[in-house]
């Protein structure tokens, strides 16, 4: 390693000023290198603290502060180094970049990490590197401080390490015995894409070492199901993330591959980045205005959906609309798109159905099932729970009457709901018999009465802003 | 009106409700020991704290409640909001009167509700009262502690320690007394660890009086060092001593609250260490990405005071 910084520091922080400065400086360098890998949580394994041992580990994952672009700071997201050979034109720390360049040595890593850890300030290490010499001499390296960290110092907290693209499978199962989690970023979800912008990677480097890592993670599953006692191997398992916005890929390609990268890679996260235009001088890249951060909010909803409330890829987003709405949620568009599923009743429907209206979450859906075994829930016990009415008063029907008056079971009666995922059958799809049913909200209807793009603009238009009495209002020339 | 006194704690308020059924009155307003009394009292009843008493209320809501209602039942109680004391009497009183263990059964329900259902036999009192969430109550005491909860979350995160300077046992009396008051000095010097010999102390102001229940994970990561976590706002804290857990109060904590350690006292590397740290804080924000709001959303400015990251 060539580096003029690295080769006179010692390993004691405390030497003199000068020192100090230096490894501000590279903790600087490094750290603003490493800054637009997503991932930083610290979840998927819980870990009680051992005797002699610093550190434990919390299965939700802790964060334990916020930058000033409300990204959570939970692990010591750090560069061993920022030296690269490859020329990745996404990427900040690419070879033809002119920007300081550093290197840590494992012990000072093993320090910084330890202090920082001793202090509360972070819950474990994000390890990284640029790729120097060869993918597995950097691999090497990086396996060198974790190594150090679990067994010279019995750190006992969460790690999480990037596996180098094209690393060999014995530098991964030895990574897999001391960090947490192992990631490798696919980036680019097009293989031809990710070969025009980087040129030195293919996909078969990056899908290799996710494949040993899910075969570790598997066989390492069968060994702990013979021997209670067996070592954990990467307990938290991988994740992996993808650039948007970057290349044209659609956002269908996009939660199609990160559906399979769940199903068969046994991923724990797929992460979507927005494309942070930071070589803008490279014309094979887009020229944006801004990192599309709303189509990467959209996605990590629609992400949320696949995991969380049993929607399929096919569902959110199709052929013939490939990209998310950036105008509205990927709930509330799939509502909309399907008018025939609605309205929902909130006494007797199934909990599948009731987490698939707008404005229901997991948790409400539970506290929503658990209540009403005791009374019927009305509008404003939803109200109490926690469910965003101004979704789903569009979406639901309680059995009460209140203004609205707009009867909706004729309507359903004779068209049975139609479901393509095949979860909920007819009988599950609760047609009210005998009292009528009104809807709760006053004056507007239910999603059966009215035009979904309606709703659609109920929903999106602003409110104007409170500053300030309304222009039309009259106002108390004498006030008492 | 029916009124109770009583001394304002957890023991208290279960007595009051012991003798609530033992003289078949319930009270209409529950009042602390200083309180002044309101208008129109027929009877005003002082609860004399009973710890037996107390032991027998609380047994029998074990009893008849799950685990975790319990807890969160305790935890409504340490989020200190007004009312909230008449809030967990009609809750506990609606738990003992309606059929513990009845419900459930005929409902479908039960199997879709993920956490209940499962483990039977006594497990299936989850159904009890806790999820009747029409009743205002009950929703309330459930957000309540929710509300503690997280706090107890932001606790674990927001917590940041100081290294104090070393204080070896030899020169007791120096900053280690100053800092933290502890009176059996007879440690056994495992100093394994490079931070072993220093204490690391954490000023701390939360919301709710959520301290107690964030011990636990202290205690059980930084397992090897020393540390003290003093509550600034309520003036108490806790100390390890690699040891034991103990509560401690300061007489004279003038020092303390203002969540800085003196330089004096502090280690010789812990001003680096915070200048690194902020560094690094400082570097990770994406220019681009910039979001305030976000960041106030996550780690409100009511923190920012005592974060090292955030003067």
């Amino acid at each position: 390693m060539s580096d003029a910084i690295t080769c006179n520091v010692p390993n004691f922080f405390l030497s003199c000023t000068g020192m100090k400065k230096i490894i501000v400086e590279k903790l600087k360098v490094l750290a603003e290198s490493a800054k637009y890998d997503v991932s930083c949580s610290s979840s998927g394994i819980t870990r009680a603290g051992k005797d002699g041992h610093i550190g434990s580990a919390h299965g939700w994952g802790i964060c334990h502060s916020f930058t000033a672009d409300g990204r959570c700071v939970s692990l010591l997201k750090i560069m061993l180094t920022n030296h690269c050979i490859y020329d990745c034109a996404y990427c900040i720390n690419r070879r033809s970049n002119d920007l300081p360049r550093a290197a840590f040595t494992p012990d000072e890593l093993v320090e910084l990490t330890l202090e920082f850890y001793r202090r509360n300030y972070i819950e474990g290490l994000f390890l990284s590197s640029g790729v120097v010499r060869d993918p597995d001499y950097t691999m090497e390296r990086m396996v060198r401080v974790v190594k150090e960290l679990r067994t010279t110092h019995r750190y006992n907290g969460y790690i999480h390490m990037k596996s180098i693209p094209g690393a060999s499978e014995l530098l991964v199962r030895e990574a897999g015995m001391y960090a947490d989690r192992l990631s490798v970023n696919i980036e680019i979800p097009r293989e031809e894409n990710l070969k025009l912008l980087a040129p030195d990677k293919n996909h078969e480097s990056v899908y290799s070492p996710m494949r040993y890592i899910h075969q570790g993670f598997l066989e390492n599953a069968e060994d702990r199901r013979k021997f209670r006692k067996a070592p954990r191997w990467t307990p938290a398992g991988q994740s992996t993330q993808m650039i948007v916005g970057a290349t044209p890929d659609t956002d269908s390609e996009i939660l199609r591959l990160s559906t399979k990268l769940y199903n068969v890679q046994g991923m724990k996260r797929v992460y979507f980045s927005a494309f942070v235009p930071v070589n803008s001088y490279d014309t094979r890249l887009p020229a944006l205005g801004s990192p599309p951060l709303v189509r990467e909010n959209r996605l990590y909803q629609a992400d949320w959906l696949m995991r969380f409330y049993g929607f399929g890829a096919g569902e959110i987003v199709d052929d013939l609309a490939p990209n998310l709405d950036l105008e509205i949620d990927p709930k509330l568009a799939w509502a909309l798109r399907h008018p025939e599923f609605f309205p929902v009743d909130i006494n007797r429907a199934d909990y599948e159905a009731i987490l698939r209206v707008p404005g229901i979450g997991v948790k409400s859906a539970q506290m929503i099932v658990a209540a009403r075994r005791h009374s019927t829930i009305t509008a404003a016990t939803l109200k109490k729970i926690g469910v965003v009415m101004k979704k789903a008063q569009f979406f639901v029907e309680c059995g009460q009457i209140s203004g609205g008056m707009s009867q909706k079971s004729a309507v359903f009666g004779e068209a049975p709901p139609v479901f393509e995922g095949g979860i909920l059958k007819k009988s599950d799809f609760s047609i009210s018999t005998g009292s009528p049913t009104f809807s709760i909200s006053s004056g507007r209807g239910l999603i059966g009465d009215m035009h979904p793009d309606l709703i659609r603009k109920l929903l999106t238009t602003k409110k104007p802003s409170r500053k300030g009495p309304h222009s039309d209002q009259m106002t108390i020339l004498f006030p008492e | 009106m029916v009124v109770f006194r009583y001394d304002k704690t957890f023991e208290g308020l279960l007595t009051a409700l012991f003798d609530a059924y033992f003289r078949r009155t319930f009270p209409d307003l529950l009042l602390g020991d200083g309180d002044s009394l309101p208008l129109f009292v027929t009877e005003c009843h002082t609860v004399a704290t009973d710890s037996e008493k107390s032991g027998r209320v609380w047994r029998a809501l074990q009893k008849s409640l799950p685990d975790n209602v319990c807890n969160m039942l305790v935890m409504g109680w340490l989020s200190e909001e007004p009312g909230v004391d008449m809030m967990l009497m009609r809750y506990m009183r609606h738990a003992f009167s309606s059929p513990s263990g009845s419900s459930g059964g005929q409902n479908a329900d039960s199997s879709r509700n993920g956490d209940s259902g499962k483990g039977g036999g006594r497990k299936a009192k989850t159904n009890s009262v806790a999820t009747d969430f029409s009743n205002p109550d009950i929703l309330r005491i459930k957000q309540l502690a929710q509300k503690v909860a997280n706090e107890r979350e932001h606790l674990m995160q927001f917590t940041r320690f100081q290294k104090s300077a070393d204080a070896p046992d030899d020169t007791s009396g120096n900053g280690r007394s100053e800092l933290c008051y502890a009176e059996n000095e007879s440690e056994t010097a495992e100093s394994i660890s490079a931070g072993a010999g220093a204490t690391y102390f954490a000023p701390v102001s939360p919301r709710y009086n959520a301290l107690p229940l964030a011990i636990p994970y202290f205690r059980d990561r930084f397992r090897d060092q020393r540390w003290l976590i003093y509550d600034i706002k309520r003036r108490y804290g806790y100390y390890y001593d690699l040891q034991n857990v103990t509560e401690v109060t300061m007489d004279d904590d003038a020092h303390l609250l203002d969540g800085q350690l003196d330089e004096a006292m502090m280690a010789e590397d812990e001003k680096l260490f915070q200048e690194l740290w902020r560094t690094y804080f400082h570097s990770m924000a994406i220019a681009e990405r910039i979001n305030p709001r976000l960041q106030r959303q996550h780690m409100p400015r009511r923190f920012w005071p005592l974060l090292t990251e955030k003067p």
